[in-house]
């Protein structure tokens, strides 16, 4: 089918629909085995910035010149919920080159833009393709794409469609209404992106042990035993701290304070009381060391989940930064000199 | 959403009724539903829940709504502030 010397078909393209402009790749509209390993892959960090498809115009089913064009970022992930929300629908898809990043970060950095849009609308002939003017951009685009200037750059209007991909076919029977305009933060959405915080946190996290291993030279007694068995207890105070801040924090979020570093903090407490039911040999000062570490881990950790949720502005996270970051600093040093302080105690035999 | 709120009082939201048009796109493009159009002029229903994404301000035909756009990522504000990283990215 179609076979170019030196090109290969791409495995989401299952045939290739004539147009006015030319052939058009049409999008399988369900996941394969390849897809489905590539979103887990993504979803874990592992490739997530170079996770793209060429970008250009699609075909869904068999669309003809009327048929509805929609807009999108050629972030894999993206373009996946896109092809998949558009099952059994005939209709063009337009992606656009965002880098491989999802549509709303990628209108934030300017990729996915009117210039971005015309773009593609000019090098792939959309105009020869449909007979109307008129594309289905997503609406969280709109920070990127001011729709005046779309028109002007390549005569297309731009109409503001669904925040999510998977009202589309809502939206293309009916129309738009108010549920569609507002973005979510449900459960789903939080635990998906638990992964890919626990994945990209690593570097931190390897850190911390080393910087206790280092504390844990300092103490009664230079034998391995004892320094294994005070790094022990700094080590599991950095794990909870993980825990609580990356899987807990994204969880609970709507039960927390509002303040993130607060909410945070709190978590972080909950599970440094684990540490005395675990270290019950430990001298009292190294405890409140390792669980005071818990405490500003979590924290911080939750204070970093405001670049993952749909509601924090820059203005307010920089506010709490500038409030928190000092006294995140400061406990630290206090849980290093504790921690220490503890071990020259003794009770770590 | 609104469940979820951050700090009050910080957004850097601006609305100037004089300008505006009554056109709807702020209403129309706005993931947080902040502006409504009565009687053929916007109306700022809900500032506090204003995420500053800017898509309201780049699509107002007359600056009537001011925004200074940006992403609400501890993590990019920090790289934000080191030296000589201006621009780079967390999403």
């Amino acid at each position: 089918m179609d076979d170019l010397p030196g090109y290969r078909i791409e495995h989401y393209v299952e045939a290739f629909v004539p147009s006015a402009a030319g052939r058009i790749p049409r999008l399988r509209t369900g996941p394969t085995a390849l897809d489905r390993l590539g979103t887990c892959r993504a979803r874990l960090g592992l490739d997530r910035n170079h996770y793209t498809v060429n970008p250009g115009l699609y075909a869904v089913g068999a669309p003809g010149p009327d048929s509805a064009v929609v807009v999108t970022a050629n972030y894999k992930l993206t373009f996946d919920t896109v092809r998949f929300a558009l099952a059994g629908r005939d209709v063009w898809l337009l992606v656009v080159d965002t880098r491989g990043i999802n549509v709303w970060c990628a209108g934030g950095k300017g990729t996915f833009s009117a210039a971005g849009v015309s773009e593609q609308v000019n090098k792939t002939g959309l105009d020869r393709v449909v007979s109307h003017r008129r594309l289905i951009l997503p609406q969280l685009g709109a920070n990127g794409v001011r729709a005046r200037d779309l028109r002007e750059a390549c005569g297309f209007e731009a109409v503001f469609g669904p925040v999510r991909a998977e009202d589309l076919p809502r939206y293309l029977d009916h129309g738009i209404d108010e549920a569609m305009r507002e973005v979510t933060f449900t459960l789903r959405e939080r635990a998906a992106v638990i992964p890919v915080e626990l994945v990209l946190g690593w570097k931190p996290i390897v850190g911390a042990f080393a910087v206790a291993a280092i504390l844990s030279l300092m103490g009664q007694g230079f034998s391995l035993a004892a320094i294994w068995s005070r790094w022990l207890v700094a080590a599991v105070g950095t794990l909870l701290g993980l825990f609580c801040g990356s899987v807990l924090f994204p969880l609970l979020l709507p039960r927390l304070p509002r303040t993130f570093s607060l909410g945070g903090a709190v978590l972080g407490l909950a599970g440094a009381l684990a540490l005395p039911l675990l270290f019950s040999h430990a001298a009292w000062p190294t405890l409140a060391g390792a669980g005071l570490w818990t405490v500003v881990l979590s924290s911080w950790l939750g204070l970093n989940f405001t670049g993952s949720t749909p509601y924090t502005s820059p203005s307010g996270v920089e506010r709490e930064m500038r409030r928190a970051i000092p006294v995140l600093a400061a406990c630290t040093l206090l849980a290093a000199i504790l921690f220490v302080a503890g071990n020259f105690a003794g009770g770590t035999a | 959403m609104k469940r979820y709120r951050h700090l009050e009082n910080v957004a850097t939201l601006a609305y100037d009724r004089e300008k505006c048009v009554g056109c709807g796109l702020c209403a129309t493009v706005c993931p947080h539903r902040i502006f409504a159009v009565r009687d053929g002029k916007a109306e700022v229903l809900d500032r506090e829940a204003c995420m500053e994404c800017g898509a309201c301000a780049l699509n107002c035909p007359t600056a009537a709504v001011t925004v200074t756009p940006g992403v609400g990522c501890a993590q990019y504000i920090i790289q934000t502030w080191l030296p000589g990283k201006r621009g780079t990215s967390c999403c």
